[in-house]
């Protein structure tokens, strides 16, 4: 599975179980308009490092929390798993 | 004026009561004459008045010596086997150690201890010794990194709660501890078996937990008691299903619905109590309705027990609480009116009180404050769920999320883990503050579990 669509699959649990209603995944889409709030994306963030091995935010102190999907998928993407 | 009576361990051991032992897994010791005999060479005398540490490596002999010490040592205080070396100097300084009853005679030679005795068997005979004292029990506090406090107790606060209970109706109890008898909870068990007139079987570090369960069914033991951790683990070994004990008590950690409900489905025979009680504050009450928690109606003045909730932590006042913390630098161990805190937090809910936590066990999660038993005992809620541990992890974007490790019951179907952990995090969501929720749940085979009989909290 490409790092993209364990991405995007994280985010659609998540967005299940905390009862969020998803728009559309596009690469443009701010994360605000997500629906996500700060613990959502924290859960986000925890999973993906058990599932991917990584994670990107912790790492690098300088990297700039993501505006975008586009963004955050990168993020992953950039990262040496 | 006559001075008080003196009531020592080996005034409640009458020969009258025949077949009464004491064991361990290589070992069977009579009580039924054990006043004519001696585990300390004979040289009881010398230990009069002596404060005296009691540092053997097995509970059989450490049991043997605390009935021969009591009435006689100044006092003795009681060296768990997990104890740091490195602590030793402290608390033999803070407890003006002046004799060592040991099994190790060679590591006190050149030692600041001047009078070492060493503790043997088999047993020797002996002319029966008379009480001269009371001795003052201490023990150690469990749990706290760092130098562990020394705990003074009398043998007629440790006794209280026993002796309020009374004698044991019907034939002599075989009692049974997973604990250690030189910590606070499996100290209440021996001291019940000396009391009662009944027997007791010790546990063993070494040995499996098969063949400790082969051990008690062997012997007969009808009374047992361990920590929530200890008997989750009883129940996932598959073991208890050759054992039918008649009573079941839990202490030490929070008893959450779900073990309770898992012990009575094992032993559909036993009763199976639950009871509060801490080396600091002592036995305070014992539940045997079968639900989590306490009645609220506990609180106040109850059979010589008095409780109240401050702070949200329960405080207790009795004469079976500790007398003192003991040492140079000791903190005060009760307020101001005689109150020890718990530390323990309780939470009301309708007519019953619920344990949520301990206060110095709070988890952080984005600056709020989270006990992590209250996350476990809805995990444990689950049927197929066995045990779980909830903790903090470091957050990039929040700070701290909780985590929960969790080891589902035996046999349950490792394809069902993803449905298991949905209906998990559902019925969290349901409960508990969406904080506390979960934000990652791992299936894992074991838990640590100290040496003290509780959910290890830290990772080594």
């Amino acid at each position: 599975m490409s790092v993209r669509s364990k991405v995007i699959e994280a985010i659609q649990q998540i967005a299940k179980e905390q009862n969020v209603t998803l728009p559309e995944l596009s690469d443009d889409l701010s994360l605000h308009e997500t629906g996500f709030d700060s613990l959502a994306f924290a859960i986000l963030v925890a999973r993906l490092e058990d599932e991917i091995g990584v994670d990107p935010f912790t790492i690098s102190e300088d990297a700039a929390f993501p505006a975008t999907v586009g963004d955050f998928v990168r993020a992953y993407a950039n990262v040496p798993a | 004026m006559s001075p008080r009576e003196i009531f020592a361990l080996r005034d409640h051991l009458g020969a009258e009561l025949k077949g009464r032992t004491i064991s361990d897994a290589h070992d069977v010791v009579s009580l039924t004459d054990i006043l004519s005999h001696t585990v300390l060479g004979g040289r009881l005398r010398e230990l009069s008045g002596r404060a005296v540490l009691l540092k053997l490596s097995d509970q059989l002999r450490s049991g043997l010596a605390m009935i021969e010490l009591d009435g006689i040592a100044r006092r003795m205080l009681l060296c768990p086997p997990d104890l740091n070396p490195a602590h030793l100097d402290a608390l033999i300084a803070d407890a003006g150690i002046d004799a060592v009853v040991t099994d190790e005679p060679d590591r006190w030679a050149d030692t600041c201890v001047p009078l070492v005795v060493v503790a043997r068997l088999p047993l020797q005979v002996i002319a029966p010794a008379k009480s001269e004292r009371a001795t003052e029990w201490l023990m150690l506090t469990s749990g706290t990194s760092g130098v562990p406090k020394i705990v003074g107790h009398t043998l007629e606060a440790l006794t209280g709660a026993i002796v309020a209970e009374g004698p044991a109706r019907g034939q002599a109890p075989v009692w049974a501890t997973f604990y250690d008898i030189r910590r606070y909870g499996g100290l209440q068990i021996f001291l019940r078996a000396v009391l009662s007139g009944g027997s007791m079987v010790l546990s063993d570090p070494h040995e499996s937990l098969a063949d400790h369960v082969a051990r008690l069914k062997a012997r007969g033991v009808s009374h047992i008691s361990g920590t929530p951790s200890h008997w989750r683990k009883l129940l996932m070994s598959g073991s208890a299903a050759q054992f039918a004990p008649a009573y079941v008590r839990l202490s030490g950690e929070i008893a959450d619905q779900a073990v309770l409900d898992g012990l009575k489905a094992a032993f559909p025979n036993a009763s199976v109590g639950h009871a509060y009680a801490s080396t600091e504050a002592g036995v305070g009450f014992a539940v045997n309705d079968g639900l989590e928690g306490f009645p609220a109606d506990y609180l106040g003045n109850r059979n010589g027990v008095e409780m109240k909730v401050t702070d949200a932590s329960l405080r207790i006042r009795s004469a079976r609480t500790a007398h003192a913390y003991v040492g140079r630098n000791a903190a005060a161990l009760t307020d101001a009116d005689g109150f020890v805190d718990s530390g323990d937090i309780v939470e009301l809910r309708g007519d019953r009180y619920y344990f949520v936590g301990r206060r110095g066990g709070i988890i952080n999660i984005g600056g709020l404050k989270v006990h992590p038993e209250e996350i476990e005992a809805v995990i444990n809620r689950h049927p197929d769920v066995r045990m779980s541990r909830a903790k903090s992890r470091r957050s990039p974007i929040t700070g701290g999320i909780v985590v929960a490790d969790v080891i589902l019951t035996e046999g349950t179907d490792q394809a069902r883990a993803k449905e298991i952990r949905d209906q998990i995090l559902e019925h969290c969501r349901a409960q508990l503050a969406s904080h506390k929720v979960p934000a990652v749940i791992r299936f894992v085979e074991a838990l640590d579990v100290t040496p003290a009989g509780k959910l290890a909290r830290t990772d080594v």
